[in-house]
C-alpha cells in the first residue's frame, strides 16, 4: 500500500484525513483511486488532459516526479507520495 | 493598511486574511487584496514622507500594521549614483540600490519584518523558513528581536559566513543534506504538521510583499519618478515579480505617472532555469544548481513563470552569468564604486554589463541595479581572485623597495 500525504488545502476532500493509503502500481493509478474514494480530489490534481496541474508538485520517496517518470512513476508497497502546493515547493510544470 | 482579504492570483477567488497561502479552489497563490480606491483617496505622499526612514513609511501599502516589537528598521537603503561604473558600461545615469545596508545585510529583512508582524498577529510562537542563507539570517535576527523561537533550514554546504550569521542569534539551525529545493519541500511537509510560521511557506502572501518596498523606495528616491531600467537577481523570482508589482501599484494609487519601467532579470549560469525558459520561449525546466551564487541556487523557482511574464510585459530581458563573470562583477562594483556585494550582486552586475553591451538598456535613462546582499557573507568565493597583501618588514627601506618600487 502506497501512502499519500494530503496537504491542508485538499483535506476538505478527504474528510480531514492527512494520510491516505492506496493500492496502486503507478502514480496515475493512485490518483485515479484517490478520485474514486474522494470525489472532487482528482480534479484538484490533474487537468482535463490528464496532466498535473500548474500548482501541484508531487514527490515519490522525496523525488520530484518531474525528474522521474511523471504520472507513470511506479509505486511500490512502501512508496511515500507527497502532494505539495507549488508555491511552497517549486515551479509550476507548464 | 491591514488587508482583510487575500485573493487568488489565478482564479481571483477571495478568502478572509489569515495564515493561508494557496487557493483551495485551484491551488494558485494567494495575495493580499488592497482597496486601491480607498488608497487613492488618502494623501499618500504626505503620509509616506512623514513616516519613519524604513519600509514602514509605506505602511498604507503593506498588508499588516506596523509592529514596533519586531522592528529592526529595514529598508530605506541608499540609492547611490554610480558614475564610474556607469562610464565603464556606457550608462550615463546608473544607480546602485544598496540593500546590503539592511539590518542583517540583505533585502530579506524587508520581507521578514512584514512576515514576522503577520506571524505575531496570527498568534504564532515559532518562526521558521527554508533558506539559501540570507533569509535564515533575517529570520533568526527578527525572532531574537521579537522574543520568539526560530528554526531555520538551510542546505548543507552553505558559506561559513552565512551559517554563522544565523547561528549568532540563537536559533536552531537545521542543515539538510540536499539542495535548497529539498529544504523547501521538507519545510512544506513540516509546515503541515507543526503550527509554525514558515515565513516563505504559509506566511508567503505577507512575507513576499516586502519586495515591493524596494520599488517604492527607488521611485521616492528619484523624486517620485520611475527609472527606465531596473536589473534584479532571480532566485525564486519573487523579488522581481514584486518589484514590478510595486511600480504598478504606485501608478495605480497616483504616486507616479505611469509604471513605464523595464524590469530585467539576472541568474547565475549554473542555475538559470528562468533565463533559459525566457530565451527559449518554452516551459521552465527544473535544474540541479551548480553555482557560486548560492543565494540564487533554486532549481525549481516558485515564481519563475510570473517573473518571465513580468519581464516580457515590461519589455525587459533575462540573462545569466558564469562563475567567472560573477567574480568579475563583484570586483567591478567594488573597484568602481566602493560597494562590496555578495555573489548574487556579482550576478546582477555581470548581467547589467551584458545588457548594457547588448543595447538592452537606455544609455541616457535612469538604470537601477539592485544589490541585494553584502560581500563578507560569501567572501569564500573570492579566494585566489584578489591581489594578496604586500608583506614587508617594519622598515622604511623595506617599504620603499617592496611597495613603492611596484607602483611607480
Amino acid at each position: 500500500m502506497a501512502t499519500i500525504r494530503i496537504p491542508t488545502p485538499m483535506r476538505r476532500y478527504t474528510n480531514g484525513e492527512r494520510l491516505v493509503t492506496v493500492e496502486a502500481s503507478t502514480l496515475a493509478a493512485a490518483i485515479d483511486e484517490l478520485g474514486r474514494r474522494f470525489p472532487g480530489l482528482r480534479e484538484r490534481l490533474v487537468n482535463g488532459d490528464g496532466q498535473l496541474h500548474h500548482f501541484v508538485n508531487v514527490f515519490v520517496n522525496e523525488q520530484d516526479v518531474r525528474t522521474l517518470q511523471g504520472l507513470d512513476t511506479p509505486l511500490d508497497e512502501r512508496a511515500e507520495v507527497s502532494i505539495i502546493p507549488a508555491m511552497a515547493g517549486g515551479a509550476p510544470a507548464w | 493598511m491591514a488587508v482583510e482579504r487575500l485573493r487568488c492570483r489565478e482564479c481571483e477567488a477571495e478568502v478572509p486574511a489569515g495564515p493561508v497561502y494557496v487557493c483551495e479552489r485551484c491551488l494558485g497563490p494567494l495575495e493580499p487584496a488592497y482597496d486601491l480606491e480607498a488608497l487613492r483617496r488618502l494623501p499618500l505622499r504626505q503620509r509616506i514622507e512623514a513616516g519613519p526612514r524604513s519600509i514602514w513609511r509605506y505602511v498604507d501599502l503593506l498588508p499588516v500594521p506596523y509592529d514596533p516589537v519586531v522592528d529592526l528598521s529595514p529598508g530605506y537603503t541608499p540609492l547611490i549614483p554610480a558614475p564610474r561604473l556607469g562610464q565603464r558600461l556606457g550608462l550615463r545615469r546608473l544607480y546602485i540600490k544598496n540593500d546590503a545596508t539592511n539590518p542583517t545585510w540583505s533585502f530579506k529583512d524587508r520581507s521578514v519584518s512584514i512576515g514576522t508582524a503577520a506571524a505575531r498577529q496570527f498568534g504564532y510562537q515559532v518562526l521558521a523558513c527554508a533558506s539559501t542563507g540570507n533569509l535564515a539570517n533575517s529570520v533568526a535576527a527578527h525572532a531574537a528581536r521579537a522574543g520568539m523561537r526560530a528554526y531555520v533550514f538551510i542546505p548543507a554546504g552553505l558559506e561559513r559566513g552565512k551559517v554563522l550569521a544565523s547561528a549568532v542569534y540563537g536559533p536552531t539551525v537545521v542543515e539538510v543534506d540536499g539542495s535548497y529545493d529539498d529544504v523547501n519541500r521538507l519545510c512544506a511537509e513540516i509546515g503541515e504538521e507543526h503550527a509554525w510560521a514558515f515565513l516563505n511557506v504559509n506566511l508567503r502572501p505577507y512575507y513576499s510583499e516586502g519586495g515591493k518596498t524596494l520599488a517604492f523606495e527607488v521611485a521616492e528616491q528619484l523624486g517620485w519618478q520611475v527609472p527606465a531600467d531596473v536589473v534584479v537577481p532571480i532566485a525564486s523570482g519573487n523579488l522581481l515579480v514584486k518589484i514590478h508589482r510595486g511600480f504598478q501599484e504606485l501608478a495605480a494609487v497616483g504616486l507616479v505617472d505611469a509604471a513605464t519601467v523595464r524590469v530585467h532579470g539576472a541568474q547565475p549560469a549554473g542555475c538559470a532555469p528562468v533565463s533559459a525558459a525566457f530565451k527559449e520561449g518554452g516551459a521552465i525546466r527544473p535544474v540541479v544548481p551548480r553555482t557560486i551564487a548560492q543565494s540564487l541556487a533554486i532549481g525549481t523557482p516558485a515564481d519563475g513563470r510570473y517573473a518571465i511574464a513580468a519581464v516580457r510585459a515590461s519589455g525587459g530581458r533575462i540573462d545569466d552569468a558564469t562563475d567567472e563573470e560573477i567574480v568579475e562583477g563583484i570586483r567591478l562594483l567594488a573597484e568602481c564604486e566602493g560597494i562590496f556585494t555578495e555573489t548574487a550582486g556579482g550576478v546582477t552586475i555581470a548581467v547589467l554589463r551584458k545588457l548594457a553591451a547588448a543595447g538592452a538598456l537606455d544609455p541616457d535613462g535612469v538604470t537601477v541595479a539592485c544589490i541585494t546582499g553584502m560581500g563578507l557573507k560569501t567572501a569564500d568565493h573570492l579566494a585566489g581572485a584578489l591581489a594578496a597583501p604586500v608583506r614587508v618588514r617594519p622598515s622604511l627601506r623595506a617599504f620603499e623597495a617592496a611597495v613603492l618600487a611596484r607602483v611607480s
